[in-house]
């Protein structure tokens, strides 16, 4: 069957197979023959029959593509990757304008795929956090060309046809509330995990979704929009010389300028664009940051340091609202991975956050929705949520396949999801648990419910590091070493293994150690293992959610 | 007929039997990486070993919500034989405590010592440590005989030797064979250890309850000689022991509400040379052995058995089982069981420092460094450290030229010689209890410093501020502080409610009687205002409060 147009996306929190989806259904209303398929399931050797391409791609820690483009990212720089004189294309990059690397990886694609001899059709779009209305104006360029080429080839497009790999994917029933529309969901509990003496802050909190018609499946984030401090906004105030009654842009219509920039804006994080807009207010020295080339300087100068630290160290005081405000990006919600499962909590949802708080460049900092969460607001307060959907960290559709986890410090949150729901349904999967954090007595998160599922036989096995028990500091990569004989068994036996947490160091870490069992255990070379690896990243057997 | 007819055995005892002599699953339990507690049957069996399974209670509610396991830590007790230890394994204590435990040393009652804190995972190291010292934990609790009480300012100051000896023979020869302590705690890996198991003496089920043998030394009843299972009165003669008179039967373990269980004092059947007292302990304890009660802890103690056959049953089967007859019970005097605090004359021309410790907890507090003054002390002591069973410290065996030294830290850092506190703080005695100990209904230790603050007050307004007045205080009925002999017996009933009991003997020749229930302080302080101050008004010359109390009707006589 012919097919006009190929949508491919490789996505990690589930934002652009949204976005994908979207797309596609939009070319075929207009009647375009629309294929959609993740990254991970095109057939790559038809790579070169396609006529039309469109790529949406998300960005991640160092600039990676996400776990189930590595393949196909991998194929198009490979080796074997044909010419594509023949194809024309477009992508849709998103990432987080805070990162060095924003949109490394649609980069990427959009470099190679013109290196490859294709003909770019629409320009790239590099999407922020705040992505809806980019992403929206990328598309109706997209379509805008398509359309006027079929017009112009006198060709109508053909009828709407099934795709060649839709991969099972099918759009979530649309809910009211949404990561536009957050619902305020009520806080009705929160307890601090960590024991005496512990010296992190970890939460548990619980919201109700009553009302909200919100689902959510394990592994599935939560969307939560903060407030900043309140005291920070006060210091920014009076740093910028503005009258206490003075209004600013906000949303529809201006607003009180503290309200504006505790509610609406993120102050909180410097980013280029916000720099190279002050730097046209003539903050003196600015522009040297931002010369072409000094790209470690200005990554280094914004590390740490807040919208205060700017005004202060620029002399931007006294700049008006209506200058200043426009300039500051929409504030963000933060994802955390949901800790509960729907199934055995109705109306329910909880999430784990560590509250985070550091002393840098001479001021103590915190995390804002951390210390929003765990701190400004109170148990009965509302918090402005929606749900995330994960699909790319869903526990296998077979009830009886095994699963690996490994989650230290708050990443053990999907596993409580993930565990109350093989609770709930029966399941009879055999399941593995690999936990860390920095102290049995007083850091292991949810240590009774671990256990109890242990006594049920829920949970098969779990094993632990403690990280400051041992005069050696011990970590997840470490047991999982010392397990991998049966660890690489259960591979074998064809178990999911998931990965939570840190992205910096844990998750490099756990695949340095996967794919040296993987070599030790099964036998294979280097890049065998690697490949093996990769498949099984591939075939949705390895599912990472980090961050 | 040993067991009460028609009931099961307890679950101890099946635990027990099923043990592998006292293996049970430690290994295992030690290597569960899940939980900072071992398997249920397994911390039965840790008893014997010398430690149990605690957790920090204060923490209990808060971590249950914080889906956190109870805070499990472990309480290891020494077992110091006749109380008596050198300075070098005073300071190994010493640093394995702070080390491993929560810095602080407890001194029991019965002349233990004791370590609170110790994490699951410390637990090896901890006992190797402690066995490297030449001391160890093993059966300094359990079903089988514990540590044998000796007492501690023996007139003369030579007899000490020679009753600590008798002590420690009898001690080894009551210890059991097993090879699992060997194995599960001194062998490289645990479970890798030696195995040819025997228990000649115990047989695989052990007792059916704990054994207590004290060893007095008259006028001194600090031993309380009359509470332990086998009590054994020194006869000195001409400076020389001659024998012991035998009790047999006491014990003060009760439980609230349940008539069947009660506090007994010993009763003496009889004399026996030094040369038949080994042969005399085992068979005592053989015959709890037999004839304890298996299908009921709180029934089980050899008291029982005397209360339920008669002592004439009893004697009659020990002295089948001796093949020879005790004699006639020789004349003795208990005078006073308090202990000489301050200098006294020791062995040999030597000196003995008594030092008043609070509640028997050694710590370092703010402005009162006691343990780290005890170890300055140790660290160039030329004699011996005595615990005392009224958990005092005996620095024993000075030579007059180390005399000034010591002296010179004593002033220097306040320590309490017997100079400092008043007479009813100096006698007063506390059990553990929160928020270790699990069987504390109620503070003991952690309270009884502001409660006898409180009393001093109310003694003062009776003029009464001089008296050596006895108080113990503990947090449950079993009895740790020996509370059932005091003149005001104080015992744990529920948070922050005791049942008072009055008419007890300095001297530990007779049980107190229940007073009053369920106070609260207040009721508690009015309860002793009342009485104190009608003996203050009343009392014969040289009349004690316990005696008074009963002459008075406070309480009618046991």
């Amino acid at each position: 069957m012919e097919v006009d147009v190929t949508i491919l996306y490789g996505s990690q929190t589930g934002n652009v197979a949204r976005l994908a989806a979207d797309l596609t259904r939009r070319l075929r209303r207009v009647g375009f023959r629309a294929a959609l398929s993740c990254m991970s399931e095109f057939p790559v050797e038809r790579l070169d029959e396609l006529r039309n391409l469109l790529v949406v791609v998300s960005t991640h820690g160092q600039g990676n593509p996400p776990d189930k483009a590595v393949r196909f990212h991998e194929f198009l720089y490979g080796a074997d990757c044909p010419r594509l004189d023949r194809l024309r294309f477009a992508v849709l990059a998103l990432g987080d304008i805070g990162y060095a690397h924003f949109c490394a990886a649609g980069r990427r694609f959009d470099d190679r795929l013109a290196e490859l001899g294709a003909e770019r059709l629409f320009p790239r779009a590099d999407c922020d956090v705040d992505y809806t209305e980019p992403a929206e104006a990328w598309m109706q360029g997209v379509l805008s060309v398509l359309l006027r080429e079929a017009d112009a080839a006198g060709r109508k497009p053909g009828p709407d046809t099934p795709p060649f790999t839709e991969a099972g994917y099918t759009p979530s029933p649309s809910a009211d509330y949404s990561r536009d529309r957050p619902f305020p969901a009520e806080l009705t509990d929160r307890i601090l995990l960590n024991g005496r003496g512990s010296d992190k802050a970890t939460y548990h909190l619980e919201l109700s979704l009553e009302g909200s018609g919100l689902e959510y499946a394990p592994g599935d984030a939560l969307g939560i929009y903060p407030e900043n401090d309140p005291a920070l906004v006060d210091e920014l105030l009076r740093a910028m010389h503005w009258e206490d009654d003075t209004l600013a842009p906000a949303g529809e219509e201006p607003r009180p300028a503290w309200e504006a920039l505790l509610r609406y804006y993120e102050i909180t994080r410097l980013t280029r664009p916000l720099l190279e807009q002050a730097a046209r207010l003539g903050a003196g020295g600015l522009a040297d940051l931002l010369q072409a080339g000094k790209e470690p300087e200005l990554q280094a100068a914004m590390a740490g340091r807040d919208l205060l630290d700017l005004v202060r160290d620029f002399s931007l005081s006294g700049v008006p609202p209506d200058t200043f405000v426009p300039m500051l990006r929409r504030m963000p919600p933060r994802m955390y991975s949901i800790a509960s499962s729907l199934r055995a909590n109705p109306n329910r949802v909880a999430v784990t956050m560590a509250a985070v708080t550091f002393r840098v460049h001479g001021r103590s900092r915190s995390g804002v929705c951390s210390t929003y969460c765990t701190g400004r607001v109170a148990v009965g307060d509302r918090l402005r949520v929606f749900v995330n959907d994960n699909r790319n960290f869903h526990l296998p559709a077979d009830s009886a396949a095994p699963i690996i986890m490994v989650g230290p410090g708050t990443g053990v949150a999907p596993f409580r999801a993930f565990l109350q729901e093989r609770e709930a349904t029966g399941a009879t999967g055999k399941s593995w648990l690999f936990f860390g954090d920095r102290r049995f007595r007083t850091d292991f998160l949810y240590q009774t419910d671990w256990q109890r599922w242990l006594n049920m036989g829920i949970l098969t096995r779990m094993d632990v590091a403690f990280s400051r028990d041992t005069q050696q500091k011990t970590y997840v990569q470490h047991r999982m070493m010392e397990h991998r004989r049966e660890l690489f068994s259960w591979l074998a036996d064809g178990a999911y293994l998931y990965v939570c947490g840190d992205e910096k160091r844990m998750a490099p870490n756990v695949h340095t150690a996967l794919e040296t069992i993987v070599v030790g255990e099964g036998g294979l070379s280097g890049p065998a293992a690697h490949d093996y690896v990769a498949e099984l990243m591939q075939q949705g057997r390895y599912q990472r959610d980090v961050y | 007929m040993p067991d009460t007819p028609g009931q099961p055995l307890t679950e101890v005892e099946q635990v027990k039997t099923s043990s592998r002599y006292l293996r049970g699953t430690i290994a295992e339990s030690l290597a569960d990486h899940l939980t900072g507690a071992v398997a249920k049957g397994d911390t039965h069996l840790l008893k014997f070993h010398g430690t149990y399974q605690q957790d920090d209670r204060d923490l209990r509610k808060e971590r249950a919500r914080q889906k956190l396991e109870p805070a499990y830590e472990f309480m290891v007790r020494i077992r110091v034989p006749g109380g008596v230890l050198m300075p070098e394994q005073w300071l190994a204590i010493d640093r394995i405590a702070r080390e491993y435990a929560n810095g602080t040393i407890r001194l029991t009652s019965r002349q233990s010592l004791q370590l609170h804190g110790v994490s699951k995972w410390e637990l090896r190291e901890v006992f190797q440590a402690i066995n490297r010292s030449g001391l160890t934990t093993m059966a300094a609790s359990g079903d089988v005989n514990r540590n044998i009480v000796c007492a501690a300012n023996p007139q003369p100051p030579e007899l000490h030797a020679e009753l600590v000896d008798w002590s420690r023979r009898i001690g080894d020869h009551l210890a059991p064979h097993t090879t699992a302590y060997a194995d599960l705690w001194l062998a490289e890996t645990p479970g890798c250890g030696p195995r040819d198991d025997r228990e000649p003496l115990y047989g695989p089920a052990y007792l059916p309850r704990k054994f207590k043998i004290a060893v007095a030394a008259p006028p001194s009843n600090d031993v309380d000689v009359f509470t332990n299972d086998l009590g054994l009165i020194a006869i000195i003669e001409s400076g020389r022991i001659a024998g012991f008179n035998v009790s047999v039967g006491g014990g003060l373990g009760m439980s609230h509400g349940k008539a069947e269980t009660f506090p007994a004092l010993g009763q003496v059947i009889g004399f026996c040379e030094p040369g038949q007292v080994i042969d005399l302990a085992e068979k005592v304890l053989l015959v709890e052995r037999d004839f304890g009660d298996r299908t009921n802890r709180r029934h089980a103690r050899l008291k029982y058995i005397l209360a339920d056959r008669s002592v004439e049953w009893f004697q009659g089967e020990l002295h089948a089982r001796l093949g020879w007859t005790l004699r006639p019970p020789r004349d003795y005097q208990f005078e006073y069981g308090a202990d000489p605090l301050g200098w006294t004359e020791g062995p040999n021309g030597t000196h003995n420092l008594t030092l008043f410790i609070e509640c028997g907890r050694a710590a370092d507090v703010d402005g009162y460094p006691l343990l780290s003054i005890l170890c300055e002390i140790a660290d160039r002591h030329r004699g011996q450290f005595r615990l005392t069973p009224n958990h005092n410290l005996v620095v024993s065996g000075v030579p007059g030229n180390d005399r000034p030294r010591i002296e010179q830290l004593v002033r220097e850092y306040q320590l309490d010689d017997g100079t400092r506190a008043s007479p009813v703080r100096h006698n007063a005695l506390a059990c553990v209890a929160l928020p270790t100990c699990g069987q504390a209904a109620a503070e003991s230790e952690r309270y009884l410093p502001r409660f006898i603050t409180k009393l001093e007050a109310v003694l003062a307004e009776a003029g009464l501020e001089g008296e050596s007045i006895g108080v113990r205080m503990t947090g449950c009925p079993n009895g740790c502080s020996r509370p059932y002999l005091a003149e005001i017996g104080i015992v744990g009933r529920a948070a922050g409610k005791y049942n008072l009991y009055l008419g007890g003997d300095a001297a530990g020749r007779r049980l107190n009687q229940l007073y009053r229930e369920k106070l609260v302080e207040a009721e508690l302080l009015d309860a002793l205002r009342t009485v104190l101050n009608h003996y203050a008004r009343e009392r014969m010359p040289g009349e004690p409060f316990g005696a008074f109390a009963l002459r008075a009707g406070c309480v009618a006589p046991g």
